[in-house]
C-alpha cells in the first residue's frame, strides 16, 4: 500500500469502466467482477454498449461501458451512480459525467485527451473543468505512454501495445481495491495460448498499472469490501443469457428429451443461441435459421417430432414469430419462445433495456390466442424461469413466452449452483398404445391437455394443423365447435394457475404503498423498498414472474394496501393488464422509457409524493 | 435364414378417413393417388412418414394421408419440415406445397432448405395461379397472364422452378405431370431414395382458375412431341415416332431430327442425372415449348452430405471427446468457488 493511502471499509462500491467500443471495456469489467466474486463479494454487473460494433473512434455514440456494483451485503442492482469512473477518452467523460457520485474518483488516460479527441467529444478545452468535476478525485494517468514504455522491449507492433491499455487501467483499479492479480493473469495464459508474448505483455501492463497506482500519491483511498455473507455452496458468475440456455438444458435432461433451438441472431438474445450451439456435448441441436420465422417454425417442427423445442429472439423477432405462435397454440404443441426485450418500437434501441413487449407477448396475435407468459427477474434466476417455461410448456402442451431483457441477458451475478437432484422431473403427456385410435384433441380432465403422439410411433398416426378442428382432428367450421375449442384453449392456459407458486410479498401484508413490479426490474425496486422501509415508511413490494396466468393470491395481497404503485419501463402495460384482470383496485404508476432502468431515487421520489397524498 | 413375412401395405392403407375436398377434375386428386401408390412401393414403415404442408389448395394434402401430418401456415412448410427432419432424421418427411406457397411467401425457406440439403422430399404443385384465394397470378405465371390482380396482364418475369433449385445448390430436381401417374410414382420413389432435398415440380392443372394452362405441352395429342422424358444413361429421344432428340450445339441444346442431316441415335446426348456439374441439367430444366420439349423425369440427382445427418454426426463426435456429459458436469465446469 502506498504510504499516504487511507483504507476505507465500504459496504458497497460502484465502478464503471468506459471507453471506445474497441478499448476492451467489456473484458476489463468482467475480469474485475470475476476477481471480486472469487474474493467473495456479492455483485451485479451491467454492460452498456452501443449497437454499432465500432462506432467512430472517440465519439460519444461509440462509448462502451461496463459497470460493476460490488458489496459486502446482497447486491440487487448494478448501481445508479458510480464511485469510480475509468475513462479511456474524453467521450467517456461526456457520456458518464452525470452518473458519477459527487466527490467520486475519475481515472483517465491523459494521453488520449488530445485536442482532437476533446473536440470530438464536444468539449472546448478541458472536459473536467467544463463538467465541473474539478473537486472530484481526479487521476490523470499517462496510460498510453506508460504501456509503450513498459512494453518497449517486447517487439510488438504499436497497435498491439496500445491494446493493453485497458489492462494497465485495470491494474490501477486492482491496487485501489487491494485485489489479487492471480485470476486475471491466469486468464491471459488461457486466452493467449498461442502467443505467450501477448500473455506476458498483458501481464506486464497489468502489473505496471498496479505499481503505478502504488507509486503515485494521487490515490488517497483504498477500498476494502469484506466478503459478502452469502449462503454456503459452490458459486459461479453467470449472465442471464447463459442462465437461460442452461435452464433449457436442465429441463431437457429432467424431461428425458433432446433439446432443439431454432433461432436467428438478434441483439440482445443471440447469446442464448451461441451458448446452446456450444453444447453439442449435451446433445443440443442448434439450428441457425434463415430468419426469425424459420427459427420458430423449425422449433415447432422439432416439437412435433417430440423434442423440447425453444426459439430465442428480441421484440422485432417476436413480431415476426406471431403467426407461428398462433399455429403452436392451435396445434397445442409445447414450445418456449424467449423474448430478450430491448427498447422499441421497430429497431428502437437494440442494446438498451425496456419492458415494452408485454402486451405483444400477451396479445400480439390474431384470434383468441392465449399463451403462458412468464418473466425472469435477475440474471441468475433466468435459469429457474427458463426451466419453468419448459416445464409448463411440456406438461401443459402449450407455447410459453419467457420475457427477459437486455440487462438480465448481459448482466452477471454470482450464482449458487443448483443440485440437479433438487429440480423436479418433467412429465410430458405422451400418448401410448392405450390411446389407439388416437384422437389428437382429446383432453385430460384436470389440465385439459391433449396427448403428445410422436411421429415414428406405430398406430398413433394423426394430422394436426392451423385450421379449427374437432376432437378427432377433422377440420370443422361448425360455429359451436369453434367456440367450444376457443374456450377450451383459454381454459387450458387458465388452469396453469394450479401449477404455479403464489406471489410472495416483501414486507408487511398491509401498509400505505405496495410497490408492484414484474420481471427484470426487481433489483431496483428492492433497493428502493429497503431504503423506504429503513426511513420508516409502510411500504411493501411484490414482483410478478408469472404474468399469464396471474398467481391466485393477487387479490389477497393487493387488498392490504392503500396505494398500489405499478413500476415498469414502459407507459403502463402491466398496470393496464392488472386493470383488466383485477378491476376492483385502482393503480398508480411509475414509468420510464429511456432505455435505462429506474434509479432508486426516481422510485423513492415518486413514492414520497404518493405518500403525501394519502 | 427365416423368411421374413411382411404385411405389405397397399395404396389404400395410406388413405385417411377424411373426405377429399378438392374440386372435381383438379389435378391434385391424381397427385394424391400417385403418392399413395409410391408409399406402398417404398420399404418404409408407415409410421415413419410425415407430411408437412403450408397453405393453398394442395396443402390440404396431409389430411388425406393416413400418416403423421402437419398442415401449417403460409409459406413455412419448408421450415417446419426442416425442424421435423433435423430433430429426427429417421423419419421420411414430405413437404407438399404450391407455386405461391413455396416460391412467393415461402421463397426464403425454399432456397435455404435446398442449400442445406435437408433430406426431405418436396412436391411442388405448379399450376401457375393462386387457387385458394380464387385466381390471382403467382410467381410462376407466364408474363402477360390476365388474372384478377393483373386485369391488364402481368408485367413480371416468372420463376423457373428448376433454375431456382439449381441456383440454390439443389442436388435433386425432377418434373412430372399430375395425370402421368406411372412417371410420378417412379419419381417419388427415386426422390424418397435420394439422400438430400428432393424437389419434384408437378405440372398441375387448376380446373377452375387456370384450366388447361399446361395443355399445350401435356395434352394427350401433343405431349409426345412437346415433352422429353429423361432417364439416366439413356439418350434424350422424344416424339411420337421417337425420331427427335437433343444434341449440344456449341453452348446450347438443340432439337434434331434423327435420320436427317446425317444425325443418328449415337449423336443424341445421353442423360447423366448424377453429374455434379449442373450445366447441362440446368439447360434441360429450363427448356420450354415451343423452342424445346419440356423435360420430365429426374433431371438432376447428385449425392451429397445432408444437413440432418451432419448435425447428429457432429453431436456424436463432440460427445465422444467432451468431458461434459451431463448438466451437473456443465454446472461445475469453468470458474467456480466454494463459500463455506
Amino acid at each position: 500500500m502506498g504510504k499516504n493511502s487511507e483504507v476505507i471499509e465500504r459496504e458497497e462500491v460502484v465502478i464503471r469502466f468506459s471507453g471506445d467500443s474497441g478499448d476492451g471495456m467489456q473484458l476489463t469489467g468482467s475480469l474485475f467482477s470475476d476477481t471480486a466474486a472469487l474474493f467473495g463479494n456479492d455483485l451485479l454487473t451491467f454492460p452498456d454498449y452501443p449497437a454499432e460494433i465500432r462506432a467512430p473512434t472517440g465519439s460519444v455514440g461509440g462509448v462502451s461501458g461496463y459497470q460493476v456494483h460490488v458489496g459486502h451485503s446482497e447486491i440487487y442492482t448494478p448501481g445508479d451512480m458510480t464511485d469510480i469512473l475509468v475513462a479511456m477518452n474524453p467521450a467517456a467523460i461526456k457520456a458518464n459525467a452525470k452518473w458519477i457520485k459527487p466527490g467520486g474518483t475519475i481515472i483517465y488516460d491523459q494521453d488520449n485527451f488530445t485536442e482532437k479527441n476533446i473536440e470530438k467529444a464536444g468539449y472546448e478545452s478541458d472536459p473536467i473543468k467544463e463538467e465541473n468535476l474539478e473537486d472530484y478525485n481526479i487521476i490523470a494517468a499517462p496510460i498510453s505512454s506508460m504501456v509503450k514504455e513498459a512494453l518497449k522491449d517486447f517487439g510488438l507492433d504499436p497497435k498491439s501495445v496500445l491494446r493493453t491499455k485497458n489492462m494497465f487501467a485495470l491494474g490501477m483499479v486492482y491496487w485501489l481495491f487491494n485485489s489479487n492479480l492471480e485470476y486475471t493473469e491466469e486468464y491471459f495464459v488461457k486466452k493467449f495460448q498461442k502467443s505467450a508474448g501477448m500473455a506476458e505483455a498483458n501481464k506486464v501492463a497489468l502489473r505496471a498499472g498496479f505499481y503505478y497506482a502504488e507509486t503515485i500519491e494521487a490515490l488517497h483511498t483504498v477500498y476494502k469490501i469484506l466478503p459478502a455473507e452469502i449462503a454456503k455452496g459452490t458459486y459461479r458468475n453467470i449472465c442471464g443469457n447463459a442462465a437461460t440456455a442452461w435452464g433449457f438444458i436442465a429441463a431437457a435432461e429432467k424431461a428425458g428429451l433432446q433439446l432443439f433451438i431454432g433461432s436467428y441472431p438478434i441483439t440482445p438474445a443471440t447469446g442464448i443461441l451461441e451458448e446452446l450451439a456450444a453444447r453439442k456435448d449435451l446433445g443440443v441441436i442448434s439450428f441457425q435459421a434463415e430468419d426469425e420465422i424459420a427459427g420458430i417454425c423449425t422449433a415447432l417442427g422439432a416439437s412435433f417430432s417430440g423434442r423440447l423445442a425453444v426459439t430465442s429472439t428480441s421484440g422485432p423477432g417476436l413480431a415476426l414469430k406471431s403467426e407461428a405462435i398462433g399455429l403452436a397454440v392451435m396445434a397445442e404443441l409445447p414450445l418456449v419462445i424467449v423474448d430478450v426485450q430491448r427498447g422499441g418500437p421497430s429497431t428502437g434501441l437494440p442494446t438498451k433495456t425496456e419492458q415494452a413487449d408485454l402486451m405483444q407477448a400477451l396479445f400480439g396475435r390474431n384470434g383468441e390466442c392465449p399463451v403462458v407468459v412468464i418473466a425472469a427477474s435477475t440474471p441468475a434466476d433466468c435459469f429457474h424461469f427458463a426451466f419453468e417455461a419448459a416445464r409448463i410448456a411440456l406438461e401443459h402442451m402449450t407455447p410459453v413466452i419467457l420475457l427477459t431483457d437486455g440487462y438480465l441477458a448481459n448482466g452477471t451475478e454470482p450464482w449458487r449452483i443448483p443440485d440437479m437432484n433438487d429440480l423436479p422431473k418433467i412429465n410430458p403427456p405422451f400418448a401410448d398404445k392405450g390411446d389407439i385410435p388416437f384422437l389428437p384433441y382429446k383432453r385430460d380432465e384436470i389440465k385439459l391437455v391433449r396427448s403428445w403422439a410422436i411421429p415414428g410411433t406405430p398406430g398413433l398416426e394423426h394430422r394436426i394443423g392451423g385450421l379449427e378442428k374437432t376432437v378427432k382432428g377433422t377440420v370443422s367450421y361448425v360455429p359451436e365447435n369453434h367456440e367450444h375449442m376457443v374456450n377450451l384453449r383459454a381454459e387450458k392456459v387458465e388452469r396453469v394457475v394450479n401449477d404455479i407458486p403464489d406471489l410472495v410479498i416483501k414486507g408487511d401484508n398491509s401498509g400505505d404503498i405496495l410497490l408492484v413490479g414484474w420481471g427484470g426490474k426487481y433489483g431496483y425496486l428492492l433497493t428502493a423498498l429497503n431504503e423506504l422501509q429503513a426511513e420508516g415508511h409502510k411500504v411493501s413490494l411484490v414482483n410478478f414472474n408469472y404474468i399469464n396466468p396471474l398467481p391466485k393470491n393477487v387479490k389477497d395481497i393487493f387488498k392490504g394496501f392503500k396505494k398500489i404503485v405499478v413500476c415498469e419501463l414502459n407507459l403502463g402495460q402491466f398496470a393496464n393488464y392488472l386493470r383488466m384482470k383485477h378491476q376492483e383496485f385502482t393503480y398508480d404508476q411509475i414509468n420510464k422509457v429511456q432505455g435505462l432502468p429506474f434509479t432508486t431515487k426516481e422510485i423513492k421520489d415518486k413514492c414520497y409524493k404518493i405518500l403525501e397524498g394519502i | 435364414m427365416a423368411e421374413i413375412v411382411t404385411n405389405k401395405l397397399t395404396a389404400k392403407d395410406y388413405k385417411s378417413d377424411q373426405e377429399v375436398r378438392w374440386c372435381p377434375g383438379c389435378g391434385d386428386h391424381a397427385v394424391l393417388s400417385s403418392v399413395q401408390r409410391a408409399m406402398a412401393e417404398l420399404d418404409i414403415p408407415k409410421e415413419k412418414f410425415v407430411f408437412i404442408s403450408g397453405i393453398g389448395c394442395s396443402s390440404r394434402f396431409p389430411y388425406y394421408m393416413d400418416t403423421y401430418g402437419f398442415h401449417s401456415i403460409h409459406g413455412r412448410a419448408a421450415a417446419i419440415a426442416s425442424g421435423v427432419k433435423t430433430a429426427n432424421p429417421e423419419l421420411s418427411v414430405w413437404q407438399i406445397t404450391g407455386d405461391g406457397d413455396a416460391l412467393a411467401i415461402g421463397g426464403n425457406h425454399f432456397i435455404h432448405v435446398i442449400r442445406r440439403n435437408i433430406d426431405i422430399n418436396l412436391i411442388l404443385f405448379n399450376n401457375e395461379i393462386y387457387g385458394l384465394t380464387k385466381g390471382q397470378f403467382s410467381p410462376t405465371s407466364a408474363k402477360g397472364l390476365v388474372t384478377k390482380t393483373s386485369p391488364f396482364g402481368t408485367i413480371e418475369e416468372p420463376f423457373s422452378v428448376g433454375e431456382l433449385v439449381i441456383g440454390a445448390k439443389g442436388k435433386f430436381f425432377a418434373r412430372s405431370v399430375d395425370t402421368n401417374i406411372a412417371l410420378s410414382v417412379q419419381i417419388y420413389i427415386e426422390a424418397a431414395k435420394h439422400n438430400g432435398t428432393s424437389v419434384i415440380e408437378v405440372l398441375q392443372n387448376c380446373v377452375i382458375f387456370n384450366d388447361g394452362i399446361h395443355d399445350n405441352v401435356t395434352g394427350k395429342d401433343v405431349r409426345d412431341d412437346r415433352t422429353v422424358i429423361l432417364k439416366h444413361g439413356q439418350p434424350m429421344i422424344f416424339g411420337k415416332e421417337s425420331d427427335k432428340g437433343l444434341i449440344l450445339d456449341g453452348l446450347k441444346l438443340k432439337v434434331v431430327q434423327i435420320g436427317k442431316g446425317g444425325i443418328t441415335e449415337k449423336d443424341i446426348l445421353v442423360h447423366d442425372a448424377f453429374e455434379p456439374n449442373p450445366g447441362i441439367q440446368y439447360m434441360l430444366a429450363n427448356m420450354s415449348y415451343p423452342e424445346y420439349p419440356v423435360a420430365l423425369g429426374v433431371i438432376r440427382s447428385v449425392p451429397g452430405p445432408t444437413y440432418d445427418r451432419s448435425v447428429h454426426e457432429q453431436i456424436g463426435a463432440i460427445k465422444k471427446t467432451s468431458k461434459i456429459r451431463s448438466m451437473a458436469d456443465l454446472l461445475a465446469s469453468g470458474s467456480t468457488w466454494e463459500v463455506k
